[in-house]
């Protein structure tokens, strides 16, 4: 054998044995999720918008969706299942959709006008033999105004609103398309809907650019590429999903190889995860963590100069450092350059001799000192780093003379009095709740606070904010059909907002994830939710 | 060694009149059911006293109150209380657990998952703990006040008083962070779901099993040695010895004399690894009960709440059933009848 022949041997005997490994190399990306189990798998995924972006929408899509490709802007709304969309120049309250066509379902079967019907359906009317109550809780929240669709012919759908909605477009990336055959395919052979929608779980079907491969309750989802994709295919073969809900466990996972991406590295792990080599992945997120005040009779913070002097009082770019860089400082509910930002007059800073001032003006000081009790929680979804952020907090404000104490509660309590409002039992006399949330939809963001409609148990206005000035600029936004004009009008109402001092601003999230350099590709978008078809593993 | 028939070895092996066993067995097992029924009233009411509602497992906090209010009735939680727990409980009694709040699967299929991840892990724990435990607590029995005494009592006192959750970090910062030769969470390669008893699997079971062995074999050890210098210092040893028995010979009348109290202990540790291994199945991702637990508390779902919480409770009153059963067989004068 010459050298040649051997060295050939040798090279083609190394392929065969780093074959299997080659494999999983090529396009296996294995996520660390912080949810304790997999994310539902029906098309309306629990958890939180982690399951949005886990189970959601890579294997399905909704009419409209948010293009997630880039990281520099506020992230768009971009057409999905429906190529174009209008509201009814004679009826405010009827949309009209018309859809992509040649779309297919895992399954193969077509998704059309009757897919979208069947769809809304299923979570808005009770009547529908494939109705499902688990979905409902998911879903019709994030669309509240809408009521029912109608099919036009196989590829135009009308979709009917509540009320004159302009937000429409917005929520329905919230309502992801399942197929409908599939599911009747299922209910062959279960015993009810119920039974039907865990077997489709099992083994589900949308239209999106991951199919299910393997699914462990508890443990793993794997979804392997759909090859016949409407859109842009995926680079990586297969996504593995795991649930890791503790910190420490993600880390150590990915530090030993078990996985190539965590989400939400603990932020003290983050300068040994980058000695080691992983990439950390941050971004401004559509996320407010504030504390939300209440305005009622007797509440310090119902007046204005108050609510100012604490915006004033606090250090926010303190607080960042003791995050290790990881938050944005808040100077309203949507950053600084946001279509919805506008121009409001008062400059969130920290400026702690204005803050005195105004707290002066206001009657306090060193005989009348200023206390306020603040509702927290110690940990949550979206809450960050809640103990020692508040009590960095705390120290801020002793330094203008306010005392602060805070009746530290558990999240799911803290949720739940969230919608109770400042005047109920479960308030405990506090003047402000520290609850953070996502700020990609101008409901959530703004209107569900701010519209005196939306007072408890309506809505989240836990500090029964009132004034028919707001409530005119909610409905003015919300009757506002053209895209620019409503962003515009969503920036008038922001900047009031901001003027007004309607929320005490501390932070923006950045949603860190923590990456090994094998993965590729990636975009951190400015979102809560990322593009699953864009990295690859090198 | 004809003369030990004269001396009256304390302990033999029998076992009772099997009429009077099965009563007392009968007996036990009817006992169990008001202990199933308070622990199921218990947990019930505790999470229901809880702060927090069990409906945000399925909405959203912004959720608008008149879809709340329909979803409560849809879940049947807008009954009274006491409906609540009769509806709960004669479905139980059926062997029907219900299904999850959070993900609308049967609770069963998951519970059933997890209780067999959960004994993998406590059986393979309780292995590593009681062996070492009988071994060390044995050795420093027979050689108190010595350095192998010392060395097991240290050892002892360590496996108790370190927090077996903060061990399990160290052992990951160890041995897959730093050395990487164990997997640092999980429970194999693709999961429970394709378990088997090979290296692919068990090398995801060392780390958590050392990490909950830690505490059993520390109070194992203490037991046995305990025991094993007190029966030393019995006279019928000092006349097994006299009348030339030798050194093997006396070490399984220790070990027949120490069996019954250390299988008492051994039995509520296998209990407690049951029950108790919330924290380390949640560091190293173990599916198993107290990972199910963990979720189901933090999502107020109270099914897989109540169900788990029922199973591992019946599990240690059967648990103490059988240890009570092995007590009596090793050591006659513990009459159960």
């Amino acid at each position: 054998m010459t050298t040649r022949s051997m060295l050939a041997a040798a090279s083609l005997a190394a392929l065969v044995a780093a074959a299997p490994f080659a494999a999983i190399a090529q396009g296996t990306i294995r996520i660390g999720m912080t949810a304790a189990d997999i994310p539902l798998t029906h098309g309306q995924p629990d958890q939180g918008f982690e399951g949005n972006r886990f189970t959601g929408i890579p294997l399905y899509n909704a009419l409209t969706e948010w293009d997630l490709t880039r990281g520099d802007r506020p992230t768009p709304l971009r057409p999905g299942l429906a190529l174009s969309w209008e509201v009814d120049a004679n009826d405010k309250t009827r949309w009209v959709f018309r859809l992509r066509p040649g779309v297919k379902f895992h399954d193969g079967s077509d998704f059309n006008a009757d897919a979208v019907v069947w769809n809304v359906r299923k979570v808005l009317d009770r009547e529908a033999p494939h109705f499902d109550p688990r979905q409902v809780g998911v879903t019709a929240t994030r669309m509240p105004t809408l009521r029912r669709a109608e099919k036009i012919d196989d590829l135009t759908v009308a979709l009917y609103t509540s009320e004159p909605d302009s937000l429409l477009p917005i929520n329905l990336t919230n309502l992801f398309m399942a197929s409908p055959k599939h599911w009747e395919a299922k209910r062959a052979g279960a015993a009810n809907a119920e039974a039907a929608w865990n077997a489709f779980a099992a083994d589900p079907s949308g239209t999106g650019p991951f199919r299910m491969a393997r699914f462990v309750p508890r443990e793993r989802a794997e979804f392997v590429r759909n090859d016949a994709y409407w859109g842009a295919k995926a680079k990586a073969d297969r996504i593995v999903l795991l649930p890791i809900p503790e910190a420490n466990a993600r880390t150590a996972a990915l530090l030993s190889g078990q996985v190539d991406w965590i989400e939400a590295p603990a932020p003290d792990a983050v300068p040994q995860l980058r000695a080691r080599g992983m990439r950390i992945e941050t971004n401004t997120q559509p996320h407010v963590w504030p504390w939300q005040p209440c305005f009622v009779d007797g509440s310090p913070l119902a007046d204005v100069r108050v609510r100012k002097a604490i915006n004033l009082g606090i250090d926010r770019e303190g607080l960042k450092t003791l995050l290790g860089g990881l938050m944005v400082p808040a100077v309203g509910t949507v950053q600084p350059g946001h279509p919805w930002w506008g121009n409001p007059s008062f400059q969130i800073r920290y400026d702690p001799a204005e803050a005195r001032r105004l707290l002066a003006e206001a009657g306090y000081g060193p005989q009348r000192p200023l206390t306020l009790k603040v509702q927290i929680s110690a940990s949550g979804s979206g809450q960050m780093q809640p103990l020692p952020m508040n009590e960095f907090i705390q120290q801020n404000l002793k330094a203008i003379g306010v005392n602060v104490e805070f009746d530290v509660i558990e999240w799911n309590a803290l949720f739940t009095n969230w919608r109770r409002g400042c005047r109920d039992a479960s308030a405990r006399g506090a003047h402000a709740i520290n609850v953070s949330f996502a700020t990609m939809d101008p409901f959530f963001a703004m209107v569900r606070f701010w519209d005196s409609k939306m007072a408890p148990p309506v809505s989240n206005n836990w500090g029964f904010f009132s004034d028919p000035r707001f409530d005119a600029m909610v409905a003015e936004a919300r009757q506002t059909f053209d895209p620019v004009a409503r962003d515009a009008a969503l920036a008038r109402l922001h900047a009031a907002g901001v003027d007004e001092a309607l929320f005490i601003w501390i932070a923006h999230d950045v949603s860190p994830r923590a990456m090994s350099p094998r993965v590729r590709g990636f975009v951190q978008p400015q979102s809560w939710f990322v593009d699953l078809t864009l990295p690859y593993i090198q | 060694m004809g003369g030990l028939a004269g001396v009256a070895a304390p302990h033999r092996l029998g076992l009772a009149r099997p009429p009077a066993m099965l009563t007392y067995l009968a007996r036990r097992v009817l006992y169990a059911i008001p202990i199933a029924l308070s622990v199921g009233l218990v947990c019930f009411l505790l999470v229901h006293i809880a702060p927090g509602d069990p409906i945000n497992a399925i909405v959203p906090a912004d959720a608008p109150q008149e879809l709340v209010d329909q979803i409560r009735r849809d879940y049947g939680l807008d009954r009274p209380l006491p409906i609540q727990f009769g509806i709960w409980l004669g479905r139980v009694a059926l062997g029907d657990f219900g299904t999850s709040l959070a993900t609308g699967r049967a609770v069963w299929a998951d519970l059933s998952v997890a209780i067999a991840n959960t004994l993998r892990l406590a059986m393979t724990a309780g292995l590593i703990g009681f062996v070492l435990g009988c071994v060390l607590g044995g050795l420093a029995g027979s050689f108190q006040g010595g350095a192998i005494d010392k060395l097991a009592v240290g050892l002892a006192v360590t496996g108790v008083s370190v927090p077996h959750y903060w061990l399990g970090m160290v052992l990951v910062i160890l041995f897959s962070v730093t050395l990487g030769w164990l997997p640092a969470m999980g429970a194999g390669p693709g999961g429970s779901s394709d378990w088997a008893w090979d290296w692919a699997h068990l090398q995801h079971l060392i780390l958590p099993a050392v990490t909950l062995s830690v505490i059993p074999m520390g109070i194992v050890t203490r037991t046995v040695r305990g025991l094993v210098a007190e029966i030393l210092n019995q006279e019928f040893i000092l006349t097994l010895r006299g009348k030339g028995l030798r050194r093997w010979g006396i070490f399984l009348h220790v070990v027949k004399n120490a069996a019954p109290n250390t299988i008492a202990v051994i039995g509520l540790q296998l209990g407690y690894l049951m029950g108790g291994s919330i924290l380390v199945e949640t560091v190293f991702s173990w599916p198993g009960t107290g990972l199910l637990l963990n979720s189901a508390i933090f999502q107020r779902d109270l099914p897989v709440l109540q169900a788990t919480i029922l199973v591992l409770a019946l599990f240690f009153v059967a648990l103490n059933l059988v240890v009570d059963l092995a007590q009596t067989a090793l050591d006659p004068r513990i009459r159960r009848g």
